[in-house]
């Protein structure tokens, strides 16, 4: 992170949450998983996140729940920190400093207070070999303990979580590296190690992957590359050792896991089918298909009611006892390459990406959610390695958000190359968009650029198809043939060539009255009601790489980069170069709502930023080598409130924000000090409210209730008279064998006064009390233990000196002795 | 667990004419019925009263048929020479029809004999028919002059002798007893009123007037001649108003549909044509096997009758919308209970509801691609009925098996029947544009599956030597195309010298998608 003045770079969003192994509480109800440098603590039934467990400063490896306490965990993290977390209030309870980064971590009941980290060996750090080391945990009250105390129980493992486990309730521990399985006995302090030939007969790979133990039985699972699970077992001697196989997937074995009872194994792969095996009856298989991507992670609750699944596209689900997916947490998906570069719809705001192969994701910005994919190719997805696959190449929102354009392309080796344009409307009813037109091969060659007209008003728009064949299509909405029952559907309008030469950009004018397309050296200018050819506009040799109008009071100028690093400036009034400047720019953009271009300068491994307004000479904001790497995408999203900074340099900010996409898939914006100011502000508001739903009756409550809270908070504080036994007591006994009122009245009062000292006349009767006194221990012990937090200790204090009416011991004893007393003379003169 | 996503069958272009309405509405004909006349049906009338009977002129004789009737029901057969032109009166009881020896017949149309012979034509006559009073005919001959006669006395009335040619078709006015109007091969038409001497109104068609036809307002005539139709304004003075050239021979006759939406002009090229009155485009179109000489539609449209001059005359009846329903016996379904058998359970309180997931319905394709059988996917996609009905069925599932990368193992092992079923498919749906590129794949697998296996039987032989000459023809097909694209090409690049830059234009693109 860069910084700069008050305006800093800053990540966005779509923090992995399918690098480990989630955990799922006792209880079913949440579910934690390590994302980036937190724990996310989501709630199993609404998929909401409830707490981000906060504090690592490295990337956190790993979640385990503590065997001790179902109410707190355990997250390790490559700062060389284990952290003890209370994930229902979201507190941190203790930090243990190991001191070397921690890649994974395990406990067992039978151990208690160790836990079994992965480190890499220190001698030599370019080997990466790891080991397995148990560490004792301190007992100590601090927040901060040193865990020095280590001791290495198995060398050469491998960092992967997945490879370790326990096995009956701790008795062993089983590992596999590459074609090496080692399980160490804890009581016999001895390890067997297995090892496999690394091809079978049949030419699969054996090397493991995965291990998951029995929980009751002596029985151990792996997974291997070719997709085979073996289960081991006699594995107390080193010779006689036997193993079944059990083979159904196709491809590695990812992961593996075993049912809290052991009635079931459960497997995933690359297929993305939950397959469900039941122990010691192999063939009996149930599956879960087609959950989306591939399977990394299986976890079940330790009551086994839930199972999740963790996916290669982001994903946690969440399946009911293998029967039905009750609940999907989707982060930000980031594959490969985002062909379709960074889009907004007009609609949602939400930024428009390439998601799940074959679909767009939308990702809501402000609340960092995914909010759905949409489905462009409509295709089963076939999880096979190898396999060409239909790809959402292009995308492009018209200005009002109710046209969504998609180009899908699908390389074969042989054939040529298929491609698809389809265009689809937003349905209001469903709020989604829904198929309206399919364009199979709408162009000869791939499609370089696409893009609606921009004006907002007009009736019909059009969309444009630059393509490599040498054309670029124009596509408008036809009538709607008046017997079919469908809609009006798009047909191609218009065909337009300049000379043989390959568009490869395009761009309509704010107001949609001209077209600018980029035929490699050339600029031309058409009329998009005509399709005449009004102009050419030359300039210095070199393709055009981007081109843009400028927006309101710039938008007599076009703007265009070419790959032999300038940038042109053409006013459209004169037709002639305004400016030129030499830079090589590899992403041009402009804002929608103002004035303002960026511009990202690809230079020596990191990239520049020039924020500038056509018509003036100097750059509005500059910033030297903004990320590292290529910027691919940038798209400016527009403020649901606009800013007031005053300062110049943040002006661009107040109006729309810049998010781009770097090549190594980071999402990354700029934000001012003020806007974090606010956040900061936002996220304190929220944690004071979080106890109360905002019910539209609480905020109007809540007002009122603040001005309360300000004058009366002492008043407020005050606890409630505490109920001495002593005084209940006295309130309880029927009236009639009471003393009288006025002889009760003012020792009743004056317990009601503070104390200052004790009398010695209450002195005297202590001995006769004794017993009594006794009796009374327990409860008061109670009171003490409850007490025990030092917060409220403190309060304690504060309210006894303000007012609390709280009855000294002296003055219990003494009400206790009046109730003692023999009353009996009492009923003798009523007697008489 | 997303749901199993079905095969694409792609919406393709239907290819041919576009489903209108008017094409539903004048394809709902059963198949004409054809009945041999003695000579050329010149005219089809129909009568203005039920039961709708129509005389048809045919060589020296007129049938009148009845609306159902194959047979004549009545027959004028005292003619000398050819019969023109038998119309009917307003209250179908009496007929008209000139003749080429120039006498001009009225018969009672229950009688036999003729009632009155009105002489005075000197060559034949080809048009007769009966004024709106009732009590005149107007007849318009070869001696290019036209008539009006008193139908009691068989008396002339007036003559005009205004065209200077044949006079060859005639219509009268039905909401103005004074007013016809006629058209000649001198081009011209004219409106004449029987209270003036002279004709009230000229206009000029250009070619020779073979039928004319009013408006049921009257405000507008039609009028067919050469191979144009035209449409005049007689309110604006007879301002021409459209000009129709659908046609490529001479256009012989004109009807208007019973609701006045549709105007129908049948020709010597064996087509009648059906134009929408209001923006005179053409929406339907019919084939007849020779020269159509006359054209006749029952009120409401019920029939169509056309008379040819390889003398057949064709009727055409709509078909009753009730009957299908009477033929097909109605089916036995299950009862309402079936249906609502459980349905209305309302669950006790303690009861633990279980829904039942709805199941997806798949076609038996998807069944088999959805557990991976890809041989029985391709088998059940090349079911006799599904590639015959619906061929891109079974391009889509080939296409979606190719995606999977499965395509060969789908299409290997196949014994001859089996492989013999598939050649015939890819050959009949090879050059079909929408599936040439799928079916190309398809037919370059099988030829390096079955190298080996040529030679071995005649069935699979004479398949594959009959998909190479296929495709040789296919080949000097485009040849010829390029040719001719290579043509038009200089041709545009010549008239487009005046705009440099655009070089291509929209119809370029068409041509090269061919």
């Amino acid at each position: 992170m860069v910084e700069y003045g008050d305006i800093r770079v800053v990540y966005r969003g779509g923090s992995k949450i399918n690098f480990r192994k989630p955990v799922i509480s006792n209880d079913s109800r949440f579910l934690l998983c390590a994302s980036g440098e937190s724990v996310k603590v989501f709630s199993s039934v609404t998929e909401e996140c409830v707490h981000e467990l906060r504090g690592h400063t490295g990337q956190v490896t790993g979640v385990l729940l503590r065997p001790s306490n179902h109410l707190q965990v355990y997250s390790c993290s490559t700062d060389g920190t284990v952290r003890l977390w209370d994930f229902t209030d979201g507190i941190l309870v203790r930090t243990y400093v190991v001191g070397y980064p921690v890649y994974s971590i395990y406990a067992s009941l039978n151990h208690k207070e160790v836990v079994f980290i992965v480190t890499p060996v220190q001698s030599d750090k370019r080997t990466e070999l790891f080991q397995l080391v148990a560490v004792n945990l301190p007992q100590t009250p601090d927040q901060l303990v040193e865990a020095r105390d280590l001791s290495a129980v198995l060398s050469d493992v491998s960092s992967n979580p997945s490879t370790i486990a326990f096995g009956r309730g701790g008795e062993y521990l089983a590992s596999v590296n590459n074609l090496k399985m080692e399980i160490y006995f804890f009581k016999k302090n001895k390890s067997y190690s297995f090892s496999l030939r690394e091809y079978t007969k049949n030419g699969g790979k054996n090397t493991f992957t995965c291990i998951a133990c029995h929980p009751k039985d002596d029985c151990v699972a792996t997974g291997h590359d070719d997709g085979k699970i073996r289960l081991w077992r006699n594995f107390k001697q080193k010779k006689e050792y036997t193993y079944s196989t059990l083979h159904w997937h196709h491809s590695a074995v990812s992961s593996l896991c075993f049912t809290p009872e052991g009635t079931n194994l459960l497997s995933g792969g690359v297929e993305s089918v939950l397959v469900q095996w039941r122990y010691n009856q192999e063939n009996q298989k149930d599956f879960l298909p087609r959950l989306g991507a591939a399977i990394t992670h299986v976890t079940v609750s330790p009551d086994g009611a839930l199972f999740s699944t963790s996916h290669s596209d982001n994903k946690i689900t969440i399946i009911q006892s293998c029967v039905k997916v009750s609940a999907v947490i989707q982060g930000l998906v980031k594959g490969e390459n985002v062909t379709t570069g960074l889009l907004v719809d007009p609609r949602s705001k939400a930024l428009v990406l390439n998601g799940r192969p074959g679909h767009l994701q939308f990702y809501s910005l402000q609340r960092d959610k995914l909010l759905f994919h949409l489905d462009i190719v409509q295709q089963e997805y076939i999880h096979e390695a190898g396999l060409e696959q239909f790809e959402v190449v292009r995308a492009a929102f018209d200005a009002s958000g109710l046209w969504l354009a998609t180009v899908e392309e699908r390389k074969q080796k042989s054939a040529e190359l298929e491609l698809n344009l389809k265009l689809w409307s937003f349905d209001e009813q469903t709020q989604s968009f829904v198929l309206n037109t399919t364009v199979s091969a709408p162009h000869e060659a791939r499609i370089t650029a696409m893009c609606f007209s921009q004006a907002a008003d007009s009736q019909t728009t059009t969309l444009v198809s630059a393509s490599r064949d040498g054309h670029f299509k124009a596509w408008q909405l036809g009538l709607p043939a008046h017997t079919d029952d469908e809609g009006p559907s798009w047909s191609c309008d218009f065909v337009g060539a300049y000379h043989g030469l390959v568009p490869r950009c395009c761009c309509f004018s704010a107001d949609g009255s001209l077209l600018a397309v980029g035929f490699q050296e050339v600029v031309t200018v058409w009329n998009p009601t005509s399709w005449e050819l009004l102009t050419t506009l030359s300039q210095p040799p070199g393709d055009v790489r981007n081109l843009c109008f400028g927006q309101l009071s710039c938008s007599k100028y076009l703007l265009g980069s070419n790959n032999k690093k300038m940038v042109c400036c053409w006013n459209l009034l004169t037709c002639s170069l305004e400016w030129s400047t030499s830079m090589d720019v590899s992403l041009l953009l402009v804002d929608s709502r103002s004035e303002n271009m960026a511009a990202f300068c690809c230079q020596d491994g990191s990239t520049d930023l020039f924020v500038f307004k056509p018509s003036e000479p100097r750059p509005l904001f500059s910033q030297k080598a903004v990320c590292s790497g290529r910027v691919i995408h940038a798209v400016f999203t527009p403020r649901e409130v606009m800013l007031e900074s005053s300062e110049e340099s943040s002006q661009w900010l107040n109006r729309s924000q810049l998010y781009f996409l770097t090549e190594f898939m980071d999402l990354l914006t700029f934000s001012t000090k003020a806007e974090e100011e606010k956040l900061m502000a936002s996220s304190k508001q929220l944690v004071i409210d979080d106890t109360v739903a905002m019910t539209p009756f609480y905020l109007l409550l809540g007002k009122h209730r603040h001005e309360h809270l300000g004058n009366e908070e002492s008043a407020e504080r005050t606890p409630l008279p505490q109920s001495s036994v002593a005084i209940k007591e006295l309130l309880q006994t029927p009236a009639h064998v009471l003393p009288a009122t006025s002889f009760l009245c003012s020792m009743f009062a004056k317990s009601l006064l503070i104390s200052v000292t004790e009398t010695r006349e209450e002195n005297k009767h202590v001995d006769e009390e004794m017993e009594s006194e006794k009796e009374e221990e327990d409860s008061d012990e109670e009171v003490e233990t409850k007490i025990s937090r030092p917060e409220q200790e403190a309060k304690g204090v504060q309210g006894g000196e303000s007012t609390a009416p709280t009855l000294t011991k002296t003055q219990v004893r003494e009400l206790r002795r009046v109730r003692k007393q023999d009353l009996s003379w009492i009923t003798g003169l009523l007697d008489s | 667990m997303a749901s199993f996503k079905p095969t694409q069958i792609p919406d393709l272009p239907k290819l041919g004419e576009k489903i209108t309405e008017d094409t539903l509405y004048w394809k709902n004909y059963k198949a004409p019925v054809q009945i041999k006349e003695f000579g050329a049906v010149s005219n089809i009338d129909f009568s203005p009263v039920s039961p709708h009977n129509f005389a048809v002129t045919a060589f020296t004789r007129i049938h009148i048929y009845g609306p159902f009737s194959q047979e004549p029901v009545k027959t004028f057969t005292r003619f000398k020479d050819t019969a023109y032109c038998g119309r009917f009166r307003s209250d179908g009881q009496l007929l008209v029809a000139g003749c080429e020896d120039s006498v001009v017949r009225l018969y009672d149309v229950g009688g036999k004999a003729a009632l009155r012979m009105y002489k005075g034509h000197t060559k034949a006559v080809h048009v007769a028919d009966f004024t709106t009073g009732r009590y005149q005919i107007l007849t318009a001959s070869d001696d290019y002059t036209c008539r009006l006669w008193d139908i009691p006395n068989a008396v002339e009335l007036t003559a005009y002798q205004e065209h200077t040619d044949y006079v060859r078709c005639g219509v009268t006015s039905k909401l103005n007893r004074d007013l016809f109007i006629t058209g000649s091969y001198d081009h011209t038409l004219r409106v004449f009123d029987s209270r003036t001497e002279k004709s009230v109104m000229t206009m000029d068609h250009g070619q020779p007037v073979e039928s004319l036809l009013l408006y049921p307002s009257e405000g507008l005539l039609v009028s067919a001649g050469g191979r144009y139709v035209k449409v005049w304004d007689l309110l604006k003075g007879g301002q021409p108003l459209v000009s129709l050239k659908n046609h490529h021979k001479t256009v012989t006759c004109l009807a208007l549909n019973s609701s006045g939406q549709r105007l129908l002009s049948a020709s010597l090229d064996r087509h009648v044509k059906v134009y929408n009155t209001t923006n005179y485009k053409v929406v339907h179109n019919f084939d007849y096997a020779a020269a159509i000489l006359s054209l006749g539609l029952a009120p409401d449209d019920e029939s169509i009758v056309v008379g040819m001059t390889n003398s057949i005359l064709s009727i055409k009846h709509r078909k009753n919308l009730e009957e299908p329903k009477e033929t097909s016996k109605p089916r036995r379904r299950p009862s309402y209970r079936v249906f609502m058998k459980g349905k209305n359970f309302v669950p006790k309180q303690d009861d633990y509801f279980v829904s039942k997931p709805a199941r997806q319905h798949l076609a038996k394709y998807d069944k088999q691609l959805k557990r991976f059988n890809v041989s029985k996917a391709l088998d059940t996609a090349l079911e006799a009925w599904l590639r015959r009905k619906k061929p891109e069925v079974t391009v889509a599932v080939i296409k979606e098996l190719d995606r999977r990368g499965t395509l060969k193992n789908a299409l290997a092992g196949r014994d001859e029947e089996q492989l013999s079923r598939l050649l015939c498919f890819v050959i009949g749906n090879f050059f079909d544009t929408r599936f040439t590129p799928v079916l190309a794949t398809t037919a370059e697998i099988v030829l390096d599956i079955y190298q080996c296996v040529i030679g071995q039987s005649a069935v699979i032989d004479r398949h594959l030597i009959h998909l190479q000459k296929l495709l040789e023809k296919e080949i000097y097909y485009q040849k010829d195309l390029m040719e001719i694209l290579g043509m038009l090409d200089t041709m545009f690049a010549f008239s487009l010298l005046r705009k440099e830059l655009i070089c291509v234009l929209q119809h370029y693109d068409d041509l090269s998608q061919l």
